[in-house]
C-alpha cells in the first residue's frame, strides 16, 4: 500500500475513475448503446430497437461474419503451424543464426500492416503466383501479420521448457519425432492455445491490410463495419461492431477453457 | 548442424516467400515510374510534394505525442491498480486485457457518438445552453486522432507495467515508507527504476504501432489529416498510383523499422 491516508486514497481513486471511465469504459458502452438506438441526436439515445441486429446478422453482414471467422481460423492455424515450426527450429540453432530467424519472424510487427497489404497485392498480382481477386490473398496477408505473434509467444515458451523431460525421453530410447509429438508439443500446449487466441483476435479485427486486398466476394467484418459507417449507417456499424466483439470474446473464452484443461494434464 | 539447419529452413523460406519477396517487389516498383524505365523519378515526385511532407510530419508528431501521453497515463493507472488497490481493481486489470483484443477502429467509432457533431457532448451542450450547435469539433482534426490513439494504446503500456509491478517486492515499498519516504519519493526512487524496462518495452511498442496506425485515421474520415499509412492507401487504392504508393511505403517502413530497432536496443540496454 503506497498511500495510507484516507483522503489521499480517495483522491487517487476518484482521479483514477475520472480518467478510466470516460476514456476506456465509455467508448465500449457507447457502441453497445448505439447498436440498440433508433435515434441519437441528444445526450442519450432513444427509440430503442433490435432492428440493427436483425440487419447485422442476415444477408451481407452474416456473410461478412462467416468470412471473418473462416479467414481468422485459417490464418491462425497456418500461422501457428509456421510459427511453432520456426520457433522450435530456431531454438535448435546456434545463437547468431537464431538471432537472424528471430529478426525475420518479428519484422512483420514493425512493418505497417498497410504496407504488408500493398506488398502482398503487388507481389501476387503478377506471375508466378496470381492470387489477386481471390480469398487466398486476404488469408495470406492475415497469416503473414499474425505469424510474428505466434512465433514470439511460442519461442518464449520453448525457452522456458525444462530440457529434463526430453532428455529423459530420449535416454529411454524415444526417437526425436516421438519426443516432439509426445513430450514437447504437449508441454507447449498451453502457450500454443494462448497464441492461437491472440492470432484469432488480431485477424478478426484486421482492417489495414484487408482494405488494400479484399476482393468483392470476400468482405470481412471490419471492412463491412467501415462500409456501413462510411455511408452514414452508424447504428448498423455499431451493431456489427458488437457482433465482432462478441464473436472474438466467445472464441477467446473457449480457447481459455481449452488452455486451463491443457495445463492440468 | 546441417540437419538442424534443414529443419529450420522450411518455415523461414515460407515467410521469406510470403513477406520478404513482396517487400522486395515494393522496393523495385518504387523505382519504376508509370512512364517506364528505372529511375528516381517517383522519389523526387513524392518527396517533393507538400502532401507527403505534411503526412510525414503529422505521422511522427502524432506518434510521439500519443506515446508520451500513453506512458504518463498508463504509468499512473497501473500505479493505482497495483499499489493503491480498490475493490474491483483486479476486474479493471482483466478489462484492460479484453480491451487489447479489440480492433482500434472501434474507438474512433465510439468517439463519433461521444464528440461527433450530433454526439453526446454536443447534445449536452445544446440542451444546457440552448445554442444551435456544440463546441466540440476536434474529431476531424489531429487532436481527435490523438485522443483515439491514447485511448486505444494506453492498455499496451499498462499490461507490461502491471506484470512488472506484480513481481516487485512490496517489502521495498514498505521499508521505504517506514523509513519516512513520502509516496512521491517511493514512486520516484523505488518503483520507477523497477518499472523502467517495462515502460521502455511498452513505450517502444506503442510508438511503432502509432506510426503504423491506419484504422483510427480511416474511421475519423478527416479529409485534412493524412498520415503515411493513409497516404499509401489513398495513392494505391483510390488513385491507382502504385510507384508513388511504393515510395511512401518504403519511407514508412524505414521510419518504423528504424525506430523499432532503436527500441529493441534501448530496451535491451535497460534490461528488458
Amino acid at each position: 500500500m503506497l498511500v495510507h491516508s484516507r483522503t489521499g486514497k480517495w483522491t487517487l481513486w476518484v482521479l483514477f475513475l475520472l480518467l478510466f471511465l470516460p476514456l476506456f469504459a465509455l467508448p465500449l458502452l457507447v457502441i453497445l448503446a448505439a447498436s440498440f438506438a433508433g435515434h441519437w441526436s441528444g445526450v442519450l439515445p432513444s427509440d430503442f430497437t433490435t432492428a440493427h441486429y436483425t440487419a447485422a446478422t442476415s444477408g451481407e453482414s452474416l456473410q461478412a461474419l462467416i468470412t471473418s471467422l473462416v479467414t481468422a481460423v485459417t490464418a491462425s492455424l497456418l500461422a501457428l503451424a509456421v510459427g511453432t515450426w520456426g520457433a522450435l527450429g530456431a531454438h535448435a540453432l546456434p545463437r547468431p543464426l537464431r538471432r537472424v530467424l528471430d529478426a525475420l519472424f518479428v519484422l512483420p510487427v514493425a512493418v505497417p500492416s498497410v504496407v504488408v497489404g500493398l506488398a502482398v497485392l503487388v507481389a501476387f498480382s503478377q506471375p508466378p503466383v496470381l492470387l489477386n481477386g481471390t480469398r487466398w490473398i486476404v488469408i495470406l496477408a492475415h497469416t503473414v501479420l499474425v505469424t510474428a505473434f505466434a512465433y514470439q509467444s511460442v519461442s518464449a515458451a520453448v525457452l522456458r521448457l525444462d530440457p529434463a523431460y526430453e532428455q529423459a525421453a530420449a535416454s529411454l530410447g524415444a526417437r526425436p519425432a516421438y519426443v516432439l509429438w509426445r513430450v514437447r508439443l504437449p508441454l507447449l500446449l498451453p502457450s500454443l492455445t494462448a497464441a492461437a487466441g491472440l492470432c484469432f483476435a488480431l485477424s478478426m479485427g484486421e482492417l489495414s491490410a484487408t482494405m488494400m486486398l479484399y476482393p468483392p466476394d470476400w468482405v470481412p467484418l471490419p471492412v463491412q463495419i467501415y462500409a456501413a459507417t462510411d455511408r452514414g449507417s452508424l447504428f448498423t456499424g455499431s451493431a456489427l461492431a458488437v457482433v465482432l466483439m462478441a464473436a472474438t470474446l466467445l472464441v477467446l473464452f473457449a480457447v481459455a477453457r481449452i488452455r486451463t484443461r491443457a495445463s492440468y494434464r | 548442424m546441417t540437419r538442424r539447419l534443414t529443419w529450420a529452413l522450411p518455415p523461414a523460406l515460407l515467410l521469406a516467400a510470403a513477406f520478404l519477396y513482396p517487400l522486395a517487389l515494393v522496393v523495385r516498383q518504387s523505382f519504376r515510374p508509370d512512364t517506364g524505365g528505372t529511375s528516381l523519378q517517383p522519389y523526387t515526385d513524392v518527396l517533393g510534394s507538400v502532401a507527403f511532407r505534411e503526412a510525414l510530419w503529422t505521422t511522427v508528431w502524432l506518434a510521439l505525442a500519443a506515446t508520451a501521453c500513453c506512458l504518463v497515463l498508463g504509468f499512473f493507472l497501473a500505479l493505482v491498480i497495483a499499489f493503491v488497490p480498490f475493490p474491483g481493481a483486479k476486474a479493471v486489470a482483466r478489462f484492460v486485457d479484453v480491451f487489447l483484443s479489440f480492433p482500434s477502429f472501434l474507438i474512433t467509432l465510439a468517439l463519433l457518438f461521444l464528440y461527433g457533431t450530433v454526439g453526446m457532448a454536443n447534445g449536452l451542450w445544446t440542451e444546457v445552453t440552448g445554442a444551435a450547435s456544440g463546441p466540440f469539433r476536434f474529431l476531424t482534426t489531429p487532436w481527435g486522432i490523438l485522443l483515439a490513439e491514447v485511448t486505444y494504446f494506453t492498455p499496451f503500456v499498462m499490461r507490461p507495467l502491471l506484470a512488472a509491478f506484480s513481481q516487485l517486492d512490496t517489502a521495498q515499498v514498505e521499508v521505504a515508507a517506514s523509513l519516512g519516504a513520502r509516496p512521491g519519493q517511493i514512486v520516484g526512487r523505488v518503483i520507477l527504476p523497477e518499472a523502467l524496462p517495462a515502460l521502455a518495452a511498452g513505450g517502444g511498442l506503442v510508438l511503432v504501432l502509432c506510426l503504423n496506425e491506419f484504422g483510427i485515421v480511416l474511421f475519423t474520415g478527416a479529409k485534412g489529416v493524412t498520415t503515411l499509412p493513409m497516404l499509401v492507401y489513398s495513392k494505391a487504392i483510390l488513385e491507382s498510383e502504385y510507384p508513388g504508393a511504393c515510395v511512401v511505403a518504403v519511407v514508412n517502413v524505414l521510419v518504423s523499422v528504424g525506430l523499432y530497432g532503436l527500441y529493441r536496443v534501448v530496451s535491451r540496454r535497460a534490461g528488458a
